[in-house]
């Protein structure tokens, strides 16, 4: 008896589901088995990675913390590969969004009034969006694949920021450190939650991914998305214009990253910085993935990836455990979601060998 | 490092379940928690590596019945280091070390919500009632290198592989220039930055096209020994290993090291908490105290210059020579300290310009 794959006509919507929660059993499972025969606590990796944060009360602020921006860039990541266009750059897109709106927040250091932080934020929104633009037209107009156009500028997106901090934007008064000004009070995201590090940015998360699911649910554009990217012959029949969905997906995504990197400016970091690239932008993409391409899922897996990280901290911290084993966790996830697919858009059969020689 | 498994969980459980016994008794004998935040890995042999050297000294010189270390490595300078200072003070560490510059705003932050744990801040520019700095005068090994570079070089470019262009690593390199310029007019020294403090990519590509423009020895301020493998494949004149001893990397080529000796500095200041007589301090040594050390000299340095060398080591000890005595011109030849004048500790944090004979 053999086995063959047989392609599902639908695939089923309960396995779309139950697949990543799957992965991430699985990888408990088999990373506790991995670390107790590297000669680790296997257990208690997995107890401290998985469950410690989310069993003290004191680590929720920073699951908030790290799951943020997460969200924000995997919601436009999941809109711009539903739509088939391949946005592998956000973490570019992600600086260049801080860059421009710290160029604002410089500008307005001064100041005070409420508009100042909108006004930042916006500025963050179209640096990350002007900077998509870039390898949507080379798409659009070249035919210049995106997936290396965006991985290539988030390299001179790195050399843009520090060419910055050690000139232009470098602050007066900071001693000759590479660094900008710190951002006045009516620059910084206000604390949401009195007591705690969580700021304004976590409740946009949640806001962009709602909107996000709302509009990909209920708008034409939404449905325009899933048609371009699903069956582009048909979508070009009813009239929907892959060019314009390419420019629209590159656009989201970009001006979600850049919104995402000037809120972790005006957040967190509280000025730029040249270790502010923190990955964030690649990082979404397993987020996005994890997610399953929609935007309330992006928000689960987020906070499924915020966790691994601040449960890696807390094992190093607590029982030794070596910061190579998140990264390990995290790829493992990964790889057995992407493997499960497998078994969500095909069926696994029995069959005779007699079926085969036929 | 204390080992958690199995048996120790039952152990704290154990002793968990005692404590009401024993009352307030058991936490007089409880074991001081001292954290170490770095930015890298202990085994890289370099900045990382001098710390967690000077954590076990501290270890062995006061004990481990009455201190234990948690390290926690490759914790970026953002907002991820504020988690993780403030994870370490939750729990129970009341001594914590962070060994890099950009940890400095998170520990500061972190400080004020637990004023009765101590903060440690190597390298750092601001103190706070429980934050205290300490740093080493490694301009000082600096001035003690480019003696032996100045020296040895034959093709007079000597180059100098930075990490981020911040006033320490610039003024490194002004050390390094102007004592080797002070042997050999003639000498230039190339200054180029990683951005980093640790990218052996970028490290290993600097160095080869350094010594593609002919530079035959090269100094370093990152945290591994790339460089130094780099230079002995290469087979330049020399490369001078930065933290530690790195000779293993490059046995031939390594000419002598600036080593670091933070495990001093580490007894002390864990003592003082054992004593309760710690305070805000600010602490900045060299030479003198054996904070820094210059490590061997390779069998390939000439003997006059090794005394060269050990000349300027004991004058710099002595305090009859300083690394930044006038006159010094910057590379644009404007006059910056007039002879006689030094450039003083305080000085030293505002120093924007390279000295003369440097390309940057």
């Amino acid at each position: 008896m053999q086995f063959r794959l047989e392609k599902r006509q639908e695939p089923s919507k309960l396995l779309q589901v139950l697949t990543p929660i799957g992965a991430v059993l699985v990888t408990m499972v088999l990373g506790g088995i991995i670390f107790t025969l590297l000669g680790y606590d296997g257990l208690g990796a997995v107890r401290e990675i998985f469950l410690s944060p989310l069993l003290n009360a004191y680590k929720w602020q920073d699951l908030a913390v790290k799951a943020a921006p997460l969200i924000i860039i995997a919601v436009g990541l999941s809109i711009a590969y539903r739509a088939n266009v391949w946005n592998i750059g956000a973490e570019g897109q992600y600086i260049v969004g801080a860059i421009a709106g710290t160029g604002v927040g410089i500008l307005t250091n001064d100041m005070t009034g409420w508009w100042i932080m909108p006004l930042m934020m916006l500025a963050g929104v179209a640096g990350g969006a002007a900077y998509a633009a870039v390898p949507a037209l080379l798409r659009v107009r070249f035919r210049v694949n995106e997936i290396l156009t965006t991985l290539m500028l988030t390299y001179a997106s790195v050399y843009l920021l520090n060419y910055l901090l050690a000139g232009p934007f470098k602050s007066p008064t900071s001693m000759g450190q590479p660094q900008t000004v710190m951002f006045s009070a009516d620059q910084s995201l206000p604390y949401i939650i009195p007591g705690t590090i969580v700021q304004l940015n976590a409740l946009l998360a949640v806001i962009v991914a709602l909107v996000a699911w709302l509009v990909f649910s209920r708008f034409v554009f939404g449905f325009q998305v899933r048609v371009v990217g699903a069956a582009p012959h048909a979508a070009r029949y009813g009239g929907f214009s892959a060019d314009r969905t390419v420019w629209l997906a590159m656009l989201i995504s970009g001006g979600l990253a850049g919104f995402a990197g000037i809120l972790e400016a005006m957040g967190p970091v509280g000025r730029l910085i040249l270790q502010f690239p923190a990955g964030y932008g690649f990082t979404a993409i397993i987020v996005a993935f994890l997610g399953r391409l929609h935007p309330l899922g992006a928000v689960l897996a987020g906070l499924m990836v915020a966790i691994t990280f601040v449960g890696g901290e807390m094992a190093q911290i607590t029982i030794q455990l070596p910061f190579a084993a998140v990264g390990i966790f995290q790829a493992m996830m990964l790889f057995l979601l992407l493997a499960s697919d497998i078994l969500v858009r095909y069926r696994v059969r029995s069959v005779r060998r007699a079926e085969i020689a036929t | 490092m204390t080992q958690f498994n199995r048996r120790t969980m039952l152990k704290i459980g154990g002793a968990a379940a005692a404590l009401p016994l024993l009352g307030s008794r058991a936490f007089a004998q409880e074991k001081l928690k001292v954290g170490f935040v770095l930015i890298g890995m202990p085994d890289d042999n370099g900045w990382n590596y001098g710390h967690d050297r000077g954590r076990q000294e501290m270890l062995a010189a006061i004990g481990e019945d009455k201190v234990e270390t948690t390290v926690v490595t490759n914790v970026p300078e953002g907002p991820d280091a504020e988690r993780v200072f403030r994870e370490l003070a939750q729990q129970g560490h009341k001594l914590i070390y962070g060994t890099s510059f950009g940890y400095g705003d998170y520990i500061h932050k972190v400080a004020k919500q637990f004023p009765d744990v101590k903060f440690e801040w190597a390298t750092g520019n601001a103190t706070a009632p429980n934050v205290s700095i300490y740093n080493a005068k490694f301009h000082e090994g600096r001035a003690v290198i480019g003696t032996v570079a100045g020296l040895m070089t034959k093709t007079n470019k000597l180059a100098y592989v930075g990490s981020i262009p911040i006033p320490e690593v610039r003024m490194g390199a002004n050390a390094f220039a102007i004592a080797a310029r002070k042997v050999n007019p003639n000498v230039t020294v190339k200054v180029v930055y990683i951005d980093s403090w640790f990218d052996p990519a970028k490290e290993a590509e600097q160095a080869r096209a350094l010594i593609d423009q002919g530079v035959d020895i090269i100094a370093q301020h990152t945290d591994g020994p790339v460089i130094p493998q780099i230079a002995e494949e290469r087979g330049i004149v020399g490369v001078f290993g930065q933290g530690a001893d790195m000779s293993a990397f490059a046995p031939n080529t390594q000419l002598t090291a600036i080593i670091d000796r933070w495990g001093p500095h580490y007894t002390k200041s864990v003592q003082s908490v054992l004593d309760g007589t710690w305070v805000e301090s600010s602490v900045w040594d060299g030479l003198a105290s054996g904070e820094v050390e210059i490590g061997p000299y390779n069998a390939k340095v000439p003997a006059d210059v090794v005394a060269k060398a050990e000349e300027v080591k004991a004058a710099i000890i002595a305090g009859t020579l300083h690394p930044f005595a006038g006159p010094i011109k910057d590379n644009t030849g404007t006059e910056r300290v007039a002879a006689g004048d030094v450039i003083d500790d305080g000085e030293f944090w505002g120093v924007d310009w390279y000295a003369e004979g440097i390309e940057a």
